[in-house]
């Protein structure tokens, strides 16, 4: 699925890196806590958060995660947006709550990313 | 919907309240922060979330939630079973995660 | 797989307890120099995950700390020191689950009892020496392949 594909279902907009929008994203992830980002660390993989935090960028980084969806219209503060541009994060902001972001890409077919080690 | 048409239909592993799998379901909330989760669920919903700590019974509690699903293989220890079952609140237990459940429970309730 | 080098390649950073703006930073500059060096990028990101759950509890729990790493052909060692309240129970700290995080860092996204986990599961080999009310270390060997 690609990044346009997601923010159609979840009627959201794209805030950052416009021209990473053709990454095929192979699973998605939703979860408000770091650590679980980084057990579940998957390649082309989506988050879904409520977490507006600088941490979220950071730890996505760390767990190689290249695009973000915040749920409930979270608008993110422009330094945070900066740090996702200068790391080729995509972020996308939906109006939808975590459940039914979650549930939608669900039923479109988007697999959970419970690759673990 | 009942709970327990739920824990059939989603094969939830129901770890305390029996009586709580005539809970009514009135849709489901995806969080694992418990502000949110105290501010935005309402009376009925399943909570999803990875957290099981004590708290998370409180919370059920409060807001009258239907129950609390417990995602990723977690397994809350018997101190907080033993508080859910006296507070009468379902935590039920599954190896998929958050998304997973929330895809299959979107399915069920829309 | 052994990377080409003359001597044990280290470094260190130090760590601020509360310092949530630049909490990463040390597991960042360590990935940026790992790939430097040649080290496959699945190695790479367990070494930085480890290294950034470490980094995280020192900022979360301890008052100060630091990271010492040291780079040799086949391996990576990383030891992660602070001056923290201790574990008190280690075999109740590994338990994924638990932790003893006050609210306002569950708040944050931290403190799911993940984070010593993470670190075990992405290491070869994973030691802690804790004394409570002093501090505790933490060291990691990661191999590289």
């Amino acid at each position: 699925m690609t990044v346009k594909e997601i923010a159609d279902i979840l009627e959201a907009n794209i805030i950052s890196n416009p021209k990473e929008r053709d990454i095929d994203i192979k699973s998605a992830c939703s979860t408000d806590m770091m650590s679980a980002v980084l057990y579940y660390h998957t390649p082309n993989s989506l988050l879904i958060t409520s977490l507006n935090q600088p941490q979220v960028i950071r730890t996505a980084e760390i767990a190689g995660i290249k695009t973000i969806v915040f749920v409930l219209n979270k608008k993110p503060d422009q330094h945070i947006v900066e740090h996702a541009e200068n790391k080729n994060i995509s972020l996308l902001i939906t109006p939808l709550c975590m459940y039914s972001a979650s549930g939608r890409l669900y039923q479109a077919g988007l697999p959970g990313c419970s690759q673990k080690f | 919907m009942k709970l327990d048409d739920v824990v059939k239909e989603i094969s939830l592993d129901l770890k305390t309240c029996n009586s709580c799998l005539n809970n009514q379901v009135t849709g489901a909330y995806v969080s694992d922060l418990l502000s949110d989760v105290m501010a935005n669920s309402k009376d009925g919903n399943i909570w999803i979330t990875l957290q099981m700590h004590m708290n998370i019974v409180a919370v059920a509690g409060l807001n009258n939630l239907a129950g609390i699903v417990v995602v990723g293989g977690r397994q809350p220890d018997q101190e907080i079973l033993k508080k859910a079952e006296t507070e009468k609140v379902a935590i039920m237990t599954t190896p998929l995660t958050t998304f997973e459940i929330a895809g299959r429970l979107y399915q069920m309730l829309n | 797989m052994t990377l080409n080098l003359n001597d044990t390649v280290e470094g260190s950073f130090q760590l601020i307890g509360g310092n949530f703006v630049n909490a990463g930073e040390a597991s960042t500059q360590l990935k940026v120099k790992l790939l430097e060096l040649g080290v496959k990028e699945e190695i790479v990101r367990r070494v930085t995950i480890a290294t950034f759950e470490a980094e995280m509890n020192v900022i979360i729990y301890a008052a100060a700390g630091s990271v010492h790493y040291y780079i040799k052909p086949d391996h990576i060692r990383i030891k992660i020191e602070d001056m923290g309240p201790g574990i008190e129970d280690i075999k109740l700290a590994m338990q994924e689950g638990y932790s003893t995080a006050p609210d306002w860092v569950r708040e944050m996204g931290w403190g799911a009892g993940m984070g010593l986990p993470n670190m075990k599961k992405n290491s070869n080999k994973f030691n802690i020496d804790t004394v409570v009310g002093e501090g505790t270390t933490i060291e990691m060997v990661i191999n590289f392949g």
